[in-house]
């Protein structure tokens, strides 16, 4: 079980209040955690990265374990302490716009 | 009695603003998507209670919600706007060309006879269409057609901000775009060509018979007569009577003809309202006086409309989708700014209060009148 933690803005689009828990299948893989979550709720397609290319939309960031995975590989496999539900996922919106 | 929804969408959520006919107390509710972009909000008038929602932000892109109940409660429905086939480009400003990006949806238009049918306008410009409530949306790529590699994004974005459809013929659609012009289909969507005959842009453009390039801000109709289009021009208001064939300028003795929105009176066709703006560089009302000026004469002479309105030292600026009118008697007539003031008038304009005086900077503006 992976816990994800979306931005004020996706959780309000999502109506989730807390963490969202999601279930992978195979490897826990930045790319298939985002696949699961994308399939759990299919409205945040298109809002974390692009729909056709999966590239990050500019402005989000992922971070897991006070590390910045943002620049990592889809495959890049996602730290132990967070595919043991141990710590989250998290998906932030970077600081902009002043 | 009688009902007015105001739907207003502004920099940071949606708001709901409801009252009787008489149009003196207000109920306000929201913000709804709080922390979100509302480019613009607005209810089918086949369904009142269908609302749709553009919503957007710089972190998420675009989303589209969707409201069955009025406002109360609101659902995420299609966000995927995807342009048919190799988008292509356009100009940009720097004169070389640019490809298609798809950024956000300005404008929605519910149709006239289907709750289900709605329109979306669309920066990088393109017009979309949902058949099935928003779930999914379509583009009608031959829009791009008409002479697309020659479009270029005015200061706000490339966009589709207007949508008019013609009450009495179905087939035909009318858009607007910055800075491209208006354009009209006859068949539903498939085909469009450029009506922008009489328009003049020196500046920009000077060829003038240039059938595209033209920055046009607002186009509205009278239900009763939908071949007469009013329009509010990057500068000029301009006046059409024959659905867009040829325009003529009526700015008349307005202290300026730049601005963006053009509303016509419910009741009476040739009453029409623009808010004049000092200039594209200085986008506050001249001599810092808020006025909306009121033409009975379908233009070229004009009336300032004062009461109630701030007359000294007021720098707001009223955008191209915040203003409309309601279809009570009198027509209401209201409008929003960008310092976060929603005016109403219940007298056609001749005396204003403010319903709300301190939202976020208001993008659109819309109300729906309800049994």
């Amino acid at each position: 079980m992976i816990r994800v933690t979306l931005p004020y803005h996706l959780r309000a689009l999502v109506r989730v209040d807390g963490e969202v828990r999601l279930t992978l299948d195979g490897r826990a893989t930045l790319g298939s955690v985002l696949d699961a979550l994308e399939q759990d709720y299919p409205v945040l397609r298109g809002a974390i990265r692009d729909r056709l290319t999966l590239q990050r939309r500019p402005f989000v960031r992922f971070y897991a374990c006070r590390e910045d995975l943002s620049h990592e590989s889809p495959d890049t496999v996602l730290p132990a302490a967070v595919i043991e539900g141990l710590e989250p996922f998290l998906i932030v919106g970077a600081m902009a716009g002043g | 009695m009688s009902r007015v929804r105001v739907l207003v969408g502004t920099r940071k959520g949606a708001f709901i603003l409801t009252a009787d006919g008489q149009r003196e107390q207000w109920e306000v509710s929201g913000p709804h998507f709080a922390g979100w972009e509302i480019y613009h909000v607005k209810g089918s008038p086949v369904n009142p209670d269908r609302i749709y929602a553009s919503q957007n932000t710089g972190w998420f892109g675009q989303m589209m919600e969707r409201s069955d109940d009025g406002g109360k409660t609101w659902e995420a429905v299609g966000n995927e706007f995807k342009y048919e086939g190799v988008p292509g480009t356009h100009k940009w400003y720097d004169g070389t060309q640019h490809p298609w990006e798809f950024k956000r949806i300005w404008h929605v238009e519910p149709s006239l006879t289907d709750p289900d049918t709605a329109y979306a306008g669309a920066e990088d410009a393109a017009l979309f269409k949902t058949v099935d409530g928003g779930r999914t949306w379509q583009e009608f790529p031959s829009l791009r057609n008409v002479k697309g590699d020659l479009w270029q994004p005015g200061a706000g974005g490339m966009c589709v901000h207007t949508i008019v459809l013609d009450p009495k013929n179905t087939d035909r659609i009318f858009i607007a775009i910055s800075a491209a012009g208006v354009f009209r289909s006859d068949d539903g969507g498939q085909t469009w060509k450029p009506v922008n005959q009489g328009l003049k842009s020196p500046w920009e453009l000077p060829d003038p018979d240039a059938q595209v390039g033209h920055c046009v801000h607002r186009i509205g109709l009278h239900p009763s007569r939908p071949e007469v289009l009013f329009m509010q021009k990057h500068w000029d208001v301009m006046r059409s009577d024959n659905a867009g064939e040829s325009w003529t300028e009526v700015s008349g003795d307005l202290p300026s003809d730049f601005g963006f929105p053009v509303q016509v009176h419910a009741h009476e066709p040739e009453t029409i309202y623009v808010v004049p703006i000092k200039s594209d560089s200085e986008h506050f009302p001249p001599d810092a006086k808020l006025r909306v000026y009121r033409s009975r004469t379908g233009g070229n002479e004009w009336e300032a409309l004062t009461k109630g309105l701030p007359q000294k030292d007021c720098y707001v600026n009223v955008l191209r989708d915040a203003m409309a009118v309601d279809s009570l008697e009198p027509c209401g007539v209201y409008f929003g700014t960008t310092g976060g003031q929603v005016y109403a008038s219940a007298q056609s304009g001749d005396t204003w209060s403010p319903i709300v005086r301190d939202l976020p900077a208001v993008l659109s503006v819309e109300v729906q009148t309800l049994p």
